[in-house]
């Protein structure tokens, strides 16, 4: 990140790292999410779902900050984030 | 390990209050109820209601599908009576938090008239209003939101109509909790609803949101995604404006917000009052024998 | 006597009153409705009786809110019900269907007034029969009560709860305007010698529990709004989990309940009385107001020496289609006084078949028929060549 001056804290801060989480047959592919990804880490994935839709992809995950956005915006409830643990591993999917 | 919990399907933090057997759902692509389903269960699962506390009353038409994707009490009525079995439902049952989601045209055309005396009657309902400007389940007709001039399937020269501002109605008809967002408004909306579902009385939200297949379409606004920015890019928050001037203007001057709140008692409350014997009989002030005849007529 | 819902004792009351009262005695702790001529006094007495039992009245906007917000109060787990008239049932019909799609216990009575349109609000019809059996659109079966006096608005009215809340589904009483404001004596037992039944609830854990799933008599169990069985409600085609269904099979299946348990349950449903049958040849069959007055044409005839008997139905729908098929085999005419230009007579005709003759005896509503009229037609029947 790119700051105009360095935050007095910026020593304290730690970046939240989050993970996306797609469940591609449940996208119609309205493209939302990528649209208004703060990070701009999702693409449309070139593969087909069940049902002939287009679904995003994580193209740089580690990007994901764990805004939440993608899951509120998405009209389908097919993708949501969540917050990735400090040493860069992902927590259990089904939790 | 990894691939054992791969084959997991991933679990969306809303499907405890999904009926995931009935998902995906019928909205099309790119449509704005499902944002507003999304804020509607974030909001319920924020308030910390017990679920069996809450329930779900839609009326006809794409938004009143909502009820069947909840899992809570829900009910599907006939349209544009939403609101009146809903009303049946709060005071059987006055413990209960009574939401009703339904389309602009459920409740503001053929509901019309349920809505605007539960308003006055302040009855404790949340009343979620998706407005997609038209009917879109039967494919596109007029709505009583359609803007002036728009087209749809029944107006194909143009809208001669003019249509309702609902929030200015439901302030009128004496809704103590006002507000309006756009779909794009998610966290703003989401806390709107939370407010709205912890309000005490009859609380009214609306929400203007695409519907890119049915209204876009002959709109000349073809994307979802350019639909949702169209309304988002011409929306101002104005909180606390008269909700006669908050206008649905698209020409940069589609007001947002939260317009009314104010505490007053529901139906509920002024029943008892009244059957308690605790309300003086009307008028107050009584009347003045010795002074009736002295006014002269006229 | 404020706070008791079963006056019991021995009074003088109206129709309409009295089943209001019948109404508290079976539970009833709802009302929603909507002044109409002649059926306001059922609202005006429950507005002023309901608060003192802990129940709500609240007058709803038109009939059509009345009938959603009794529905709604019934899943919210009270007993509720819904006075009106011919106008205000013609509002009603469509969520009557709701009523019977989704299987929602609750009373409608129709205090019958003369129409069409506003007709005579404030005489007497019995035109809305027809429209109680095949108003609301699609396939269904309905019970139908006709009571013939205030006494049995009274008893009628509990047992159109008792009928609601066993079958699942909206009970009408078919009452008309003379029976309404007429004034008799209304005996009201006591609470405990009146029987009252209350819907079968669920007894499986909400995971297992599916709402349209029928029990033994073909009813399934309710679960009502705050019980935690989170259970979907829709007027659309639904299966037995209640969740819309889009297919003809579906249709099927879910058409062939809401018929059966009425169908599969007619001894438990249809009420009748007989009076002088055994050797009549001619049968006076009748309902309400005018079950009255072919009593007294009846009683009349017996004593002009006139073998007339007497065929009173409590139950106008379901039809008691066995017995009047059974009857129309042993006597000469069947007679239908009736005040409308000729509904229930109808179904005379489609049971007789021919094996006997059929007779109206009509007048289109504003007065009742007098039992002259239907004593004539019994000595017409009775002179006829076969």
């Amino acid at each position: 990140m790119k700051y105009w001056r360095q935050p007095l804290d910026r020593d304290e801060i730690q970046v939240i790292r989050g993970q996306v989480e797609v469940i591609k047959d449940r996208c119609k592919g309205c493209g939302f999410c990528i649209a208004y990804c703060s990070r701009g880490l999702l693409v449309m994935s070139r593969k087909f779902n069940r049902k002939g839709y287009h679904y995003p992809e994580a193209a740089q995950p580690e990007l994901c900050v764990n805004c939440h956005f993608c899951e509120v915006i998405c009209p389908e409830f097919a993708i949501f984030s969540s917050q990735a643990d400090a040493a860069g591993q992902q927590p259990p999917v089904g939790e | 390990m990894t691939t054992a919990l791969a084959a997991a399907p991933p679990r969306h933090p809303h499907d405890d209050l999904l009926r995931t057997e009935r998902i995906p759902h019928i909205w099309c692509s790119g449509c704005g109820i499902g944002i507003v389903f999304g804020s509607l269960m974030a909001a319920i699962t924020k308030s910390g209601l017990a679920r069996q506390d809450v329930a779900v009353v839609s009326g006809i038409g794409c938004t009143g599908r909502m009820a069947g994707y909840i899992r809570l009490d829900s009910f599907h009525t006939t349209h544009g009576r939403a609101i009146p079995f809903a009303t049946g439902l709060k005071l059987a049952r006055p413990q209960g938090k009574v939401i009703v989601a339904s389309g602009d045209g459920d409740l503001l055309a053929i509901g019309g008239n349920h809505f605007i005396h539960a308003a006055r009657r302040n009855m404790d309902l949340t009343v979620i209003c998706v407005n997609n400007f038209n009917y879109g389940m039967t494919g596109g007709q007029l709505a009583p939101s359609t803007p002036f001039g728009a087209k749809t399937t029944t107006t194909p020269q143009g809208n001669p109509d003019e249509p309702f501002n609902f929030c200015a109605l439901a302030a009128a008809c004496g809704a103590s909790y006002v507000a309006r967002w756009t779909a794009l408004h998610i966290r703003r909306l989401t806390n709107t609803i939370l407010e709205a579902i912890n309000h005490k009385g009859f609380s009214f939200v609306e929400i203007v949101a695409p519907c890119p297949t049915a209204f876009g379409r002959r709109n000349k606004i073809r994307g979802a995604l350019d639909l949702l920015k169209f309304y988002y890019d011409r929306s101002v928050v104005k909180n606390h404006l008269a909700p006669g001037e908050a206008t649905i203007d698209f020409d940069h001057n589609l007001v947002v917000g939260k317009f009314v709140e104010f505490d007053r008692p529901t139906f509920l409350d002024h029943y008892q009052m009244v059957n308690r014997g605790e309300v003086e009989a009307w008028p107050a002030t009584g009347v003045d024998a010795s002074a009736a005849g002295q006014r002269k007529a006229g | 006597m404020p706070g008791k819902a079963v006056l019991t004792g021995t009074h003088f009351m109206n129709g309409d009153e009295a089943c209001c009262e019948g109404a508290l005695a079976a539970g009833c702790r709802f009302f929603g409705g909507y002044p109409i001529t002649p059926a306001t006094e059922v609202a005006e007495r429950m507005s002023k009786r309901l608060p003192q039992v802990g129940g709500v009245f609240i007058q709803m906007e038109d009939e059509i809110a009345s009938m959603a917000a009794i529905l709604g109060a019934s899943w919210g787990g009270q007993k509720s019900m819904t006075s009106t008239s011919g106008p205000g049932f013609s509002l009603m019909m469509e969520n009557i269907g709701l009523g019977l799609c989704t299987e929602t216990p609750c009373v409608i009575c129709n205090v019958q007034r003369a129409g069409p349109s506003t007709g005579l609000p404030t005489l007497v019809g019995q035109g809305d029969m027809m429209q109680a059996r095949w108003g609301s659109h699609g396939p269904y079966e309905i019970i139908a009560l006709c009571p013939a006096s205030p006494q049995e608005m009274f008893d009628f009215t509990i047992q159109a709860f008792n009928l609601s809340e066993q079958f699942r589904l909206p009970v009408l009483i078919m009452a008309d305007e003379v029976v309404g404001h007429m004034n008799e004596r209304v005996v009201i037992p006591p609470a405990d010698q009146i029987t009252v039944i209350d819907r079968a609830k669920p007894n499986v854990p909400p995971a297992e529990y599916l709402p349209y799933h029928p029990g033994p008599d073909g009813v399934a169990p309710m679960a009502n709004f705050g019980d935690g069985y989170f259970m979907h409600v829709t007027g659309l085609t639904h299966d037995e989990r209640g969740y819309p269904t889009m297919t003809p099979a579906a249709q099927v299946e879910m058409t062939d309940r809401i018929v059966g348990k009425i169908r599969n349950n007619l001894d438990r449903i249809l009420d009748y009385e007989t009076l002088f049958l055994d050797d009549a040849q001619v049968a006076v069959v009748a309902y309400g107001i005018s079950a009255r007055s072919a009593r007294g044409a009846v009683l009349t005839a017996r004593e002009a020496g006139l073998k007339a008997g007497l065929v009173k139905l409590n139950v106008a729908w379901p039809f008691p289609e066995d017995f009047i098929r059974e009857l129309s085999g042993r006597v000469k005419t069947m007679i239908m006084p009736e005040i409308n230009l000729g509904q229930m007579v109808l179904e005379l005709e489609r049971l007789a078949q021919g094996r006997c003759a059929v007779r109206l005896v009509a007048h289109p509503g504003g007065t009742i028929i007098s039992p002259r009229r239907i004593v004539e037609a019994i000595r017409q029947a009775l002179e006829e060549r076969p």
